[in-house]
């Protein structure tokens, strides 16, 4: 065996914590200037203001590392707000009404899964029809008028706490949990990195190719709904613009976490520290009244230089390499 | 001109990549008009020391001279500027725009601001005629044959005055016409004045084209030759760092059962092909390019349908719809094209190696870390891959060691009847000849191998049996003892 001691470039290292180093600087940055930033309290609220999205960024994080895009989560979850509150509005019991509108995302994603698979449409454009259709139907179900009046035990999964954590938070860790250990542990994992690496290699080395992409389509369509209803519970109402533009916040946090776009590559452990920049970032801003307007620009400001970090690192690794 | 001045000079030329010394201390000059072969083993260092000149990399020592001018600070731009051109076995053209407008592509001549499309067809014209080739400036390059398209890259270096020219591996997806064909063109660009820096694995080209010969091994200068001076097994020796004997290992394997027979298979690109491969044997498929024998193989596997045709195993019929299936049977594939069909470039060595076994390895779908390192590591030692680390990305490592890495996937799987498609193309002799003995070795553990190859001293040397493919049809069986180069080409060809 020849094998030549390897000392591992700085560069790599550093690129390999590179989302740990925003979030740390961010979070020491806040803390100086941002009063009331700095505290358990705070620390669950951002959690919790994260959970919605960090539910839904597991599945997207799949779908992203095989090599695809699901932009129809943010509908996904508009639907699946209404849904749920309709069924229970209709006086169906709430773990039925929840079962079924898991089992609607399941079906949903597995649409998608046909529709990128099967007919081969670019993930993108399928993702984005759906998309539209699930928003629509969302506004077609409630009339475009909010959906309320559900039994008061619904509102635990989105406003009730495990002593001081708060359950979304919690739901939000086993969905973390779960994905790292279907990515990094199982074999459906192995063959989602090795899909998106190279597809025909995979098919070649016995993968079904298939049975995974819809999978993984239906994993994330399926985790969409879980995020809308937990978002329904903890608004309280069924809004048919539930999770407008959340896909965009939700790729980003995927995209900010290193999770390459072309596939095969990224871990889902630095997706939660993209997720916890994105929070950070937000809160950090609100505690300091910065009006909205202005958020969304230093938002974008932050991203992209963060990203071409990642970026230009990868790319000095492959010149090295 | 004088004819002794050297057009390329490298000087102590060092790169050092984390963990690895691509190149060490290497020197040797080209002369202005000469062809001049470079070969060595994969990893010696050719791709690193072309990288260099064209400037993608830059050296970390050393100096080089082109035309009597350093290259202290090369870029790739720089480099093509000063007359470098590179021509690589992946093409680099504009699939949907016309050979004219490739070649003039950046360069286009123009009447103020509109092209001026009649000078550049008329020079078009001239050129391709100054080649002696039949080539439409009008045509799409996607309709033109890789050698063609190799001919349009050459016209379109040559347009750029370029004085010296790199060839890595240009008649790798030759046939044997095209490749005289490529080579009375080179000759006509040495006449020209035009320097030519020729890689090759294919030691009979260097010997019938090249006026001296350079030879690197593991990043290190070994010699600069003329060719007329060395023989083949001169060459072989300075590349290995070893004499080897002969060219395929011997082995007295005694033929067993049949194990795998194939009946009447027919899909669009196949017509009734049977075969039967038996226990312990090498069974060569032979045929020109677009015979069937890709399309035969993957039918087997599974990774193409078939129309009509059964399938035995052991004497069982089987039915084999896709490469799962196959595996599950024990039939494993290795794949002509290593990149596109073959790795996860962007994963590591290990993660390729269990990448088909993970079935077996796993228990309720959680892989067991501690098989998975164990069957890496044999296999890796059994190949012996050359890499600094078990997760070092297979996209950084040589041709050869990928090739080790797919091998090393397959062994892993524990198939009983292996598929090799080109298992040797374009990968160093010493990997090919760790290549031989591994088909050996497997054979004598009773497994059985169905090998396609190009190169038919290979097939020759390896098989006990050759069947000739021609036209997606089966049109013969030759056995080992009476089998000849022209045997097989009476067969293969019209």
């Amino acid at each position: 065996m020849n094998v030549r001691v390897q000392n591992v470039s700085k560069y790599k290292k550093m690129s390999k914590y590179g989302i740990y180093i925003v979030l740390f600087a961010l979070i020491g940055f806040f803390s100086i200037v941002a009063d009331g930033f700095f505290s358990s309290t705070n620390f669950f609220n951002i959690l919790r203001q994260v959970a919605v999205y960090g539910i839904s960024a597991v599945g997207m994080t799949m779908v992203i590392i095989t090599g695809g895009i699901d932009i129809s989560v943010g509908s996904m979850m508009g639907a699946a707000a209404v849904g749920c509150a309709s069924l229970m509005v209709a006086g169906l019991n709430p773990i039925l009404a929840i079962f079924l509108v898991l089992t609607l995302g399941l079906f949903v994603g597995l649409f998608n899964g046909f529709f990128v698979y099967e007919v081969g449409i670019p993930p993108m454009i399928a993702t984005l029809a759906t998309m539209s259709i699930l928003r629509g139907s969302a506004y077609i179900i409630s009339g475009g008028l909010p959906v309320y009046g559900f039994p008061s035990s619904f509102k635990f999964l989105g406003q009730g706490y495990l002593g001081p954590v708060p359950i979304p938070v919690i739901i939000m860790g086993i969905c973390f949990i779960l994905g790292y250990m279907i990515l990094e542990m199982t074999s459906f994992g192995r063959y989602i990195y090795g899909i998106g690496s190279n597809r025909e290699a995979s098919r070649l080395s016995g993968v079904n190719v298939r049975k995974v992409m819809y999978s993984v389509y239906g994993i994330c369509g399926m985790l969409a709904a879980l995020g809308g209803i937990v978002l329904l519970s903890r608004v309280n109402s069924g809004q048919p613009k539930a999770g407008e533009t959340y896909e965009m916040d939700i790729i980003t946090a995927v995209v900010l976490g290193g999770v390459s776009t072309t596939g095969g590559e990224g871990k889902i452990t630095h997706v939660i520290a993209g997720l916890l920049v994105m929070g950070v970032l937000l809160n950090g801003m609100i505690l300091m009244n910065i009006p909205d307007y202005y958020q969304r620009v230093v938002k974008g400001a932050v991203l992209l230089p963060a990203i071409s970090y990642d970026m230009t690192s990868q790319k000095s690794i492959a010149r090295d390499a | 001109m004088v004819v002794n001045d050297n057009i390329v000079e490298l000087r102590h030329i060092t790169k050092r990549f984390p963990g690895v010394l691509a190149l060490d201390d290497v020197s040797f000059e080209v002369r202005r008009g000469e062809i001049h072969a470079l070969v060595g083993e994969n990893g010696a260092g050719k791709s690193t020391l072309i990288k260099i000149i064209t400037g993608a990399h830059l050296p970390t020592a050393g100096e080089w001279i082109f035309n009597n001018q350093k290259m202290n600070e090369c870029s790739p731009a720089i480099s093509k500027a000063a007359g470098i051109s590179v021509i690589y076995q992946e093409m680099n053209l504009m699939p949907h725009l016309t050979v004219l407008e490739n070649i003039y592509f950046g360069k286009e001549a123009k009447h103020g601001v509109f092209l001026d499309k009649k000078r550049m067809f008329v020079d078009c014209i001239q050129r391709i005629e100054e080649l002696g080739v039949p080539l439409n400036p009008n045509a799409l390059v996607c309709n033109l044959s890789i050698a063609e398209q190799q001919v349009v890259e050459i016209i379109k270096a040559i347009s750029e005055d370029s004085k010296f020219l790199i060839m890595d591996e240009p008649t790798a997806p030759l046939t044997g016409t095209e490749t005289e064909n490529l080579f009375a063109i080179v000759d006509k660009l040495r006449n020209k004045g035009v320097s030519i820096l020729y890689i090759s694995h294919r030691l009979d080209e260097v010997f019938k084209i090249s006026d001296r010969v350079t030879v690197l091994r593991d990043g290190r200068y070994v010699i600069t030759m003329n060719t007329v001076d060395t023989t083949r097994q001169l060459l072989i020796k300075y590349m290995v760092g070893r004499e080897i004997g002969q060219d395929y290992p011997k082995r007295e394997t005694p033929i067993g059962q049949p194990v795998l027979e194939v009946m009447g298979y027919t899909n669009s690109m196949l017509k009734d092909c049977s075969l039967t491969l038996h226990k312990g044997e090498i069974l060569g498929l032979a045929g020109l390019v677009g015979a069937g024998r890709t399309e035969l193989a993957r039918a087997i596997f599974g990774a193409d349908s078939i129309t009509r045709g059964t399938l035995r195993l052991n004497g069982d019929t089987v039915n084999i719809r896709s490469p799962k299936d196959a595996i599950s049977f024990g039939i494993g594939l290795i794949t002509e094209d290593r990149k596109s069909e073959g790795l996860l470039l962007n994963k590591g060595i290990d993660f390729n190696i269990v990448y088909a076994n993970l079935r077996n390895i796993s228990k309720a779908g959680f892989v067991s870390k501690k098989k998975e390192i164990s069957i890496t590591q044999s296999n890796f030692e059994t190949m012996n891959i050359k890499a600094y680390s078990y997760s070092q990305l297979a996209k950084t490592l040589s041709g050869g060691n990928q090739q080790k890495v797919v091998l090393a996937k397959w062994l892993a799987t524990h198939c009983d009847v292996l598929i090799f498609d080109e298992p040797t193309r374009g990968i160093d002799v010493g990997a090919k000849r760790e290549i031989y003995q591994l088909m050996c070795d497997l054979v004598l553990e009773g497994k059985s191998i169905l090998m396609i190859s190009s190169e038919m001293p290979e097939l020759i040397g390896m098989s006990d049996r050759i069947l000739v493919m021609r036209n997606g049809a089966i049109k013969g069986t030759l056995i080992r003892e009476q089998v000849t180069q022209e045997s097989i080409l009476e067969l293969a060809t019209e």
